[in-house]
């Protein structure tokens, strides 16, 4: 019988670890093999710190700590449970792998400030670390803004005339819905639970709002963390891409965009309750401004040319999927929802880092450019048609899971045309990532924009990105440890 | 000796005034550790006031063994011991940043100057610590007499903004001093607490020669606190001022008139008199609001670094008015934690004003061009005060928004809300053009490989009197917001014998 509660330092050590490792990052920053050396020091640390809390968490038990009593009855507090930790899984691995394919990107393209570079990744890091261990509201709000402007140089690396326009909307963005939106909400919840904002699994609203505060909040909750994606609140992530590609594609395909859609998911779990939303016929409304997003993204992608763009977009689409998935508000739909955060993570990390791979080997960026370049790339492409595999959702796949889940729960409450909307989507999702690959691979000699010579990017970067392809494909084979926990944390929400 | 702390505060910087007037003139150096010593020694005295007080409750000092209501008291309770502790760090910290301000801008003037700045602190400190109305007067011109000088020592435009600034500092000095002569008729008193029960034994609420008191009085405080629309004074007298005058009372002078109000309308007139019989509440609510957008407008105008910081300045004045006369108990709450951290915060950023002043020469904004790679450690204290004026988490900033907009959503000012969250995002904005300037360089090259040329290849990272004071000044923000918890408990204890709306 294992203890429903620990008290470990863990969580704690978890955030810090990639904190502190500025320190060695910036003292080191004349000897770049050193410096990545701590970065991977700190990348290993902190994913053997989260594997170490994996067992106690399948088991069922929580893991806890307090910081700081910073107001009266609220405190920043850690709890680490099944969701945080799939999400702190998926985040804590792919950075290591991510800093791999950062050394061959940045050293094969000269990159400058790569110091700084570094530091505000593990900077990055820590905070989205501590979003998903938040164990309150407050907590998670603190983490969400310093994610945000943590993340900002990273995002105007290049610190010229685009990036500053990319930096601008981006700050826009987040800010103006952080600040506009979820902090009046915060503090009237704050104001109406008198102080208590501990996510708890059934949410702890119920007794305190009617139905007007109630849809009121919801709405301000779910489009302030813009870092979601959410039409209209979307711009920022295709201005996002200005930046280097591995920000791009652990950022903005991973930690960023996944703390958006996991704080979404949290409040609507721990701060209203699934059933409490359903109460208040929130969740048929959720739906449907995700499902537009959902199809309005994946129509925007088809017509964009810049291939980091069009996967900017794809994102969108699939992080509204999540969305999607919880507002259906029954166990599978939870399920797939939270799964897609690992799926969709170790896709679309690929295709970013396949991007990239075009970039610094090639300098193409646009897809039009990109026929035939399966013969000079092969590796980089076979793991890009893996990528859009799993994202479009089709078996051999990890993404396949996740979409099986979801369609699951959008037929068990006989919501058709939720399930229409997926289905269209998918079709869509693999109108635009095929023909990549297939013009890629099958041309006529003489369209071949490319020699028939193979000239992969540096080897650190495909290494990286060989990686990526293959989770995803191990995903499919065996989807633990993410399927477990989605599991158990949807039970966890339904029935408390 | 720490019973005659309370008069000890004023008298270190008062004293020491006039050594500094009689030494600094023949050996200039001296100046300077006279200052710091007698403001650390402030510093101490403060904070055992405070210390006393949190033990022992309220402190009367009586001056020369007088019995009030006839002699003059300093009372000191929970609300003027924390301001007064305020005031004297932040002076403090403004002293040691000083000591290269004033030896470039001020070189045949270092005594005279110093001897101004410490007078001017004393006014302070004595109307922060007096429990009298009219010494409050007289502490309040000494202040503002030396702050005309203070600031008309700056560059050519400076003597004709303090020139403006000294005609509607007297018209609002004047008001007060009309407004407390209609008390004295009325009550036969100038002792605050007197006053007070004298207004209650009496019945005199009625009265209208009270009323017109109180509207001279509140209006008088709000021309010298530069609440919009009586704000028009400030702007230019803070920003052609020497960086040291702009970094002391930009901070300092604002923030002491925000608490002579709050000591005015609780302690003298009484939240009943002054909330319920006048019914004001929400029209100056409205008029706070007003002040916000157009403090946070009016320096979304602005090129020039400083005056930016001025207009911000008359927009955190409408937050802590606004906050007072939300007529609840976490609003004051916000209020005066807002005192606090906004003397802290908006010394932080005229700190980073004056370096770059001093190490570049320009006003302008694009002067902080490229300055991440040149002056890291400043440009990390300038951070921690722009990122408290937005409010992000846990600075200081962040829990005065948080207090005030709880209040603004007990009492139902939504308006007021509205205003906090939308000068929040301008202030994003103003704080983000800067930072974005430091980063990209005023022209940001076209294509990506074609960058980093060294803008100024001669400025480096300001003095350690320069630096260490901004960064303390951050770190003391930082902290402020972490341990807002028992700085609120301290006020908290203090605004509850009010028995404002409930909050919290």
């Amino acid at each position: 019988m294992t203890p429903d509660t620990i008290i470990s330092f863990k969580p704690v050590l978890v955030c810090l670890v990639s904190l502190l490792a500025v320190i060695p990052i910036v003292l080191l920053g004349k000897k770049p093999n050193l410096r990545e050396g701590a970065t991977f020091a700190a990348g290993f640390i902190k994913f053997g710190l989260v594997v170490s809390m994996l067992p106690a968490i399948l088991a069922g038990t929580k893991i806890e700590f307090t910081i700081w009593q910073i107001l009266p009855r609220l405190s920043i507090a850690f709890r680490v449970d099944q969701f945080g930790m799939l999400f702190a899984l998926v985040a804590s691995s792919l950075w290591i792998i991510t800093s791999l394919y950062a050394i061959g990107y940045m050293r094969g393209l000269k990159e400058h400030s790569q110091t700084r570079f570094y530091s505000f990744f593990a900077v990055s890091l820590s905070a989205t670390l501590g979003v998903a261990f938040s164990a309150n509201l407050f907590t998670l709000y603190l983490f969400y803004e310093m994610l945000s402007l943590a993340t900002y140089p990273l995002v105007t690396h290049h610190q010229d005339k685009e990036a500053r326009t990319g930096g601008r909307t981006y700050l826009t963005y987040l800010l103006t819905t952080s600040i506009g939106f979820v902090l009046p909400a915060l503090i009237f919840i704050f104001l109406k639970t008198d102080g208590g904002m501990d996510f708890i699994g059934g949410g702890f609203l119920r007794d305190h709002i009617g139905a007007t505060e109630g849809l009121v909040l919801v709405l301000l909750l779910t489009f302030g963390f813009a870092k979601a994606g959410l039409m209209p609140f979307h711009s920022w992530l295709p201005g996002a891409m200005v930046a280097p590609t591995p920000v791009s594609a652990l950022l903005h395909a991973v930690a960023v965009v996944k703390v958006g859609v996991f704080c979404i998911i949290r409040v609507y779990s721990g701060v209203f309750g699934l059933d409490f939303m359903a109460d208040l016929d929130l969740g048929v409304i959720i739906t449907w401004i995700a499902a537009f997003t959902v199809v309005t993204s994946s129509l925007i992608a088809l017509s964009q040319d810049n291939l980091k763009r069009r996967l900017a977009f794809s994102t969108i689409g699939q992080l509204s999927y999540i969305i999607l998935g919880m507002a259906l508000l029954n166990g599978n739909g939870a399920t797939g929802s939270m799964m897609h955060i690992a799926m969709h993570a170790f896709g679309k990390i690929t295709l970013f880092f396949c991007a990239g791979a075009i970039f610094e080997a090639t300098g193409k960026k646009y897809i039009s450019q990109m026929v035939g370049i399966g013969k000079r790339m092969p590796i980089t492409m076979a793991a890009f048609f893996i990528g859009s595999l799993s994202v479009v959702g089709i078996p051999l796949a990890g993404g396949f899971w996740s979409k099986f889940y979801l369609l699951q729960g959008t037929v068990a409450d006989g919501q058709y045309i939720m399930l229409v909307v997926l289905l269209v989507s998918s079709l869509l999702n693999a109108a635009y990532f095929f023909p990549i690959s297939f013009r890629a691979f099958f041309c006529k000699a003489d369209d071949s924009l490319f020699e028939d010579k193979v000239d992969e990017a540096h080897p650190c970067a495909v290494i990286a990105l060989s990686l990526t392809a293959l989770a995803t494909m191990v995903l499919f084979v065996y989807p633990e440890p993410f399927f477990s926990l989605a599991d158990a944390a949807a039970q966890e929400f339904l029935n408390f | 000796m720490t019973e005659q702390a309370p008069v000890l505060i004023l008298l270190f910087p008062f004293l020491t005034a006039i050594v500094v007037a009689l030494v600094g003139i023949r050996i200039k150096a001296l100046c300077w550790p006279l200052v710091l010593l007698s403001l650390a020694s402030s510093v101490w005295a403060s904070l055992s006031t405070l210390v006393r007080v949190l033990e022992s409750g309220t402190i009367r000092y009586k001056l020369g063994g007088w019995e009030p209501p006839f002699g003059i008291e300093f009372r000191i309770d929970g609300l003027n011991a924390l301001v007064a502790v305020t005031v004297t760090i932040v002076a403090l910290l403004a002293a040691i940043y000083s000591r290269d301000a004033v030896l470039t801008e001020n070189k045949d003037k270092v005594s005279q100057y110093y001897t101004l700045f410490l007078l001017l602190i004393a006014g302070l400190l004595g109307m922060v610590i007096t429990g009298d109305a009219f010494n409050l007067y007289v502490l309040l011109e000494i202040s503002a007499l030396t702050s005309y000088a203070l600031l008309a020592m700056g560059n050519i435009r400076a003597t004709l903004a303090a020139y403006k600034y000294l005609i509607m500092g007297t018209i609002g000095a004047s008001f007060y001093l009309l407004g407390v002569g209609y008390l004295y008729i009325k009550t036969g008193s100038l002792n605050m607490v007197d006053i007070n029960e004298q207004l209650v034994v009496n019945h005199l609420e009625g009265s209208s020669t009270i009323l017109v008191a109180f509207i001279l009085i509140t209006v008088g405080v709000w021309i010298k606190m530069a609440f919009f629309p009586l704000h028009a004074w400030l702007p230019n007298a803070y920003s052609f001022a020497p960086t040291t005058s702009s970094a002391i009372m930009g901070p300092l002078v604002t923030k002491v008139m925000i608490y002579v109000m709050i000591r005015m309308v609780l302690t003298v007139f009484g939240p009943n008199y002054a909330f319920e019989v006048l019914n004001w509440d929400n029209v100056v609510v409205w008029l706070a609001v007003i002040a916000i957008l157009a403090g946070s407008i009016g320096a979304l105008a602005q090129k020039d670094l400083r005056k930016m910081l001025t207009f911000l300045i008359i927009a955190e004045v409408g937050y802590m008015v606004g906050g007072v006369w939300l007529v609840d108990e976490t609003g004051m709450i916000g209020s005066i934690f807002h005192i606090i951290s906004d003397a802290f915060m908006t010394l932080c950023v005229f700190l980073f004003a004056g370096i770059i002043y001093t190490k570049t020469g320009r006003r302008d904004i694009n002067a902080v061009d490229g300055l991440f790679k040149k002056m890291p450690l400043t440009m990390i204290g300038f951070l921690v005060g722009a990122f408290s004026l937005i409010g992000i988490p846990p600075t200081a900033g962040f829990f005065s928004k948080w207090y005030l907009i709880q209040g603004g959503i007990n009492s139902g000012n939504w308006e007021y809300v509205v205003a906090l969250l939308f000068s929040s995002l301008v202030n994003a904005v103003l704080f983000f053009r800067i930072i974005e300037v430091a980063h990209f360089g005023v022209k940001p090259a076209e294509g990506h490989d074609a960058h980093h040329g060294d803008h100024h290849a001669k400025i480096s990272e300001g003095s350690m009197t320069q630096v260490l004071p901004l960064l303390a000044t951050a770190a003391i923000i930082l902290s402020i917001g972490i341990y807002n918890k028992e700085i609120v408990s301290i006020i908290q204890d203090f605004v509850s014998q009010f028995n404002l709306v409930a909050g919290i």
